[in-house]
């Protein structure tokens, strides 16, 4: 079980250089279709995770979700996502045609490209870039610009409000969210995701890092844009914020790169936090997925019980508390490895 | 208004303003008849001399030739009440905005302006309120054509 | 210094969170509130005018559709202002039945005031806990007059019919239940850390502009004035109850909350009262089939309704219809402090300052 994937990724290597193909380009065809992959993934995963969402905030809210098509209704987003895609889609006349039509596709891409340097089993990285961890965040942060763009090019009061907030939301929570994986990077060595995964062999970073841990946390739900930090959608202020004139598989798609965006952060939580894919028992590619939901869990929790927060207690949260909690939390990692080298427990 | 009886009150208001001002009572409130031109001082002098600083109800009943316009007015704490009654002629419906002295007159005369077509003067804002800006006439008129029926 | 310009953002008429069709014209600049100006009249059904046009009993059911949040409310001013105007005694029973039945009405409306609250933050889920509660005492309405909403239940002279035998055990078992259900809140609503710093100090009322403003209900007992109309100037048999007057102390979102919270557990205690020494009897007084009050008679008569003081103005001319009737309302006088308990705010507490004013727009604009 362990290999499945791994095996089939040399097979299919195997087989295509048997069929008289050059290695580089049997390589090039594998890349392919493990992209096809991860984006189908990422799309039924989404499936999924709507339905589990919309599950959870039925738990909460003493009521039962869905639950008329099929098993505890499970087909409930297929049917949601079919009734998007055959929807109009209307473009409101006074917006900026191209700005506002690529802005969806864009943040879809950003999030997609996520996955690449995600460790998603033993062995199972696209690429194991060795500045891993700086992609994952400079990549995430191009996000904020598909926002904006839906924002600016929406033509709409409210929506730029949301675009704007977006844009001031998630360039404050950037500098928490990277202060805090310092100190993992600063234990383990390395940006390489791989090695990250590796120097958990022992402990996990949440028990050596767990104010990073936690400020992480913070700074990624904001980086999402979820509860409590949905400033950008904050429908009953916003309407529907950036969103608010799109309609459709347009407006499915930010909801789609939102969901994606969320199991990307998810799974690099449990990358490098809670030992990535190791684990007794269970093969490494379902340790991760394990983790990963268990992560998004608490994320779906968050949201549906708290109340949003303010604009203005927000930044102040990201530059008064987050970044110097953060930058203490790197001085002290930097002090306790100094404590562990001189001791010789190194 | 605790030091003062109703009593006293009215003795004091009728020796200001003598035949001004006609008060008559039911069992539920005290009516003070003045001209139009006396409701500003009068409600002026109710707030600040006798404490009634809760404007409660402005509202106006067409008569005909004129309208009336009501102001039952209360004071918090004690709970006194007491009501101002005015009559305006119909091609003259003006009278002085009460606003100064009851800040909470302010969307309550527009209702009046709105639906019965009383012009306050000095109303910081006398715009329509409930009905839109482009409507035609004043619909709690008794002359007011419905339509569709 | 970066120029900046003044920015022009309508809230509502058809917003998430102005509670039917309140449009607010919020002048930003940035995030800060400059000026708000309030626009009504999206709901007019001119109420007034329909009144002129029905007979006093016809024109019940109407008032039930002015507060629709607390439907018995609306109806016991306006069917106690009718037997002012005519003189008639209600029996003991009656009496009864319409405080129990207006307090229950009170406490679905701060229900859904402390829920829509929560959802107009953010909080999705605290609506969801105070409808589930709110629904038994929409079952409660059922069970007395078949209608969960609107009800119309009271009658010139009594009410439509007497407490069916379920009535008064679901009612004690709601009255039971209230602290816990309190406890919820408290523990899902206002424990929450991120929902008191947007509440407190957030649109804060002074006493003295509550009263110029002509605030009242528990917008002005949140401003620290021990006013209620219950209290003030007893209507029905008020004055055999004991109960307190919730009241704050800044005036900001925060003590409008508490203050209402506070109320529920008070509203409760009149109800229990009320169940204990509820007698048996007639329900309904005997009352002209046609009813026609003397002409020239008027009355002002106000009540103590969950949003404030709800007066109905109302003129007789001696035929079988009213001649003028004016509903004060509470809501729309309310609502005229938000402009000035939103400026030089954020964006986001005018939204907070729409839902802790807690106005019912089809009251406001009737």
């Amino acid at each position: 079980m362990e290999h499945w994937f791994l095996n089939i990724a040399h097979a299919l290597t195997g087989w295509l250089v048997s069929l008289g193909l050059s290695p580089g380009w049997a390589d090039f065809i594998l890349l392919i279709v493990q992209w096809v992959c991860i984006i189908g993934i990422v799309t039924l995963n989404v499936i999924v995770l709507i339905w589990m969402e919309r599950k959870v905030a039925g738990f909460i809210q003493q009521r039962l979700g869905p639950n008329r098509l099929g098993p505890f209704g499970i087909f409930q987003t297929i049917a949601d996502a079919i009734k998007l895609m055959t929807k109009e889609d209307i473009i409101p006349s006074q917006t900026d045609k191209w700005i506002f039509m690529t802005a969806p596709m864009f943040f879809v891409v950003v999030a997609v490209m996520l996955y690449v340097v995600i460790p998603m089993g033993d062995g199972m990285q696209l690429v194991d870039l060795n500045v891993g961890l700086f992609y994952f965040i400079s990549v995430g942060s191009l996000s904020t610009i598909a926002i904006f763009m839906a924002g600016w090019g929406s033509n709409n009061k409210w929506s730029l409000l949301g675009a704007m907030r977006a844009v001031a939301q998630m360039i404050s929570y950037e500098i928490p969210l990277a202060f805090s994986l310092l100190g993992v990077v600063m234990i383990a060595g390395s940006l390489r995701l791989s090695d990250i995964v590796a120097a958990q062999g022992n402990i996990w970073f949440i028990i050596l890092q767990p104010i990073a841990f936690i400020t992480y946390f913070i700074a990624a739900t904001a980086e999402l844009n979820r509860g409590p930090f949905d400033m950008p959608e904050a429908e009953q202020e916003l309407t529907a914020g950036a969103y608010t004139e799109y309609t459709g598989m347009r407006w499915a798609l930010f909801f789609l790169a939102e969901y994606t965006n969320l199991v990307a952060v998810s799974a690099l939580m449990a990358t490098v936090f809670l030992g990535g894919w190791q684990g007794p028992w269970l093969p490494s590619w379902l340790w991760i997925i394990v983790k990963t939901y268990l992560v998004m869990q608490v994320f779906f929790y968050l949201k549906w019980t708290f109340p949003r927060i303010r604009m203005d207690h927000l930044m102040s949260f990201s530059w008064k508390f987050l970044i110097p909690v953060s930058l203490a939390n790197i001085v002290l990692t930097g002090v306790g490895i100094e404590i562990f080298r001189w001791m010789g427990w190194w | 208004m605790s030091e003062y009886s109703l009593e006293d009150m009215l003795q004091a208001l009728q020796e200001q303003l003598g035949e001004k001002m006609e008060v008559s009572s039911d069992s539920f409130f005290t009516f003070l008849r003045v001209a139009p031109g006396e409701v500003l001082g009068l409600a002026k002098n109710l707030r600040e001399n006798y404490g009634f600083n809760h404007l409660a109800n402005l509202s106006s009943v067409d008569y005909g030739e004129t309208f009336e316009i009501v102001y039952h007015i209360y004071s918090i704490p004690e709970n006194d009440k007491i009501a101002i009654k005015t009559s305006v002629p119909r091609n003259k419906a003006e009278i002085d905005s009460v606003f100064s002295v009851w800040p909470t007159a302010d969307w309550q005369e527009r209702e009046v302006y709105d639906l019965m077509g009383i012009k306050f003067k000095k109303h910081p804002n006398l715009i329509r309120v409930l009905l839109p800006d482009d409507f035609e006439g004043h619909p709690l008129r008794k002359d007011f054509k419905m339509e569709g029926r | 210094m970066l120029e900046t310009d003044q920015f022009k953002i309508n809230i509502g008429p058809v917003h998430p969170s102005t509670h039917g069709g309140l449009h607010v014209e919020a002048v930003l600049d940035g995030e800060i509130v400059t000026d708000a100006i309030v626009h009504l009249g999206y709901v007019h059904r001119a109420v007034e005018k329909i009144a002129e046009d029905r007979t006093y009993a016809q024109f019940v059911p109407y008032t039930s559709r002015l507060d629709y949040l607390a439907t018995h409310l609306p109806t016991l001013g306006y069917v106690q202002s009718v037997e002012k105007l005519i003189g008639v005694e209600v029996p003991e029973r009656a009496e009864y039945i319409r405080v129990i039945m207006a307090e229950f009405s009170r406490i679905a409306s701060h229900l859904i005031f402390i829920g829509s609250l929560a959802i107009d933050l953010g909080a999705t889920t605290g609506l969801i806990y105070c409808m589930r509660d709110r629904e038994r005492i929409m079952d409660m309405f059922e069970m007395t007059s078949g209608q969960r909403l609107v009800a119309s239940y009271m009658r010139v002279g009594g009410i439509a019919q007497d407490l069916p035998d379920e009535f008064i055990p679901a009612a004690r078992s709601f009255i039971h239940d209230l602290p816990k259900m309190i406890d919820e809140y408290e523990g899902l609503i206002m424990g929450n850390e991120i929902l008191q710093a947007r509440l407190k100090g957030i649109g804060i009322l002074t006493p003295e502009d509550a009263i110029n403003y002509g605030v009242t209900g528990p917008n002005l007992r949140a401003s620290g004035i021990a006013y209620d109309i219950r209290r003030a100037e007893p209507y029905g048999i008020y004055d055999r109850f004991d109960f307190e007057l919730p009241l704050g102390t800044t005036g900001d979102c925060w003590d409008r909350l508490n203050v209402r919270v506070a109320e529920l557990v008070q509203s409760a205690r009149i109800i229990e009262q009320a169940l204990d020494q509820i007698p048996e009897g007639e329900t309904k007084a005997k009352v002209p089939r046609v009813i026609k009050p003397e002409k020239g008679l008027e009355v002002y008569h106000r009540i103590e309704s969950s949003k404030g003081e709800l007066g109905y103005y109302l003129v007789s001319d001696g035929g079988e219809k009213p001649y003028r009737l004016h509903v004060r309302a509470p809501s729309f006088v309310n609502l005229m402090v938000l402009p000035l308990i939103s400026r030089g705010g954020k964006l986001q507490d005018v939204v907070a300052n729409i839902a802790a004013l807690d106005p019912v727009l089809g009251e406001s604009d009737r």
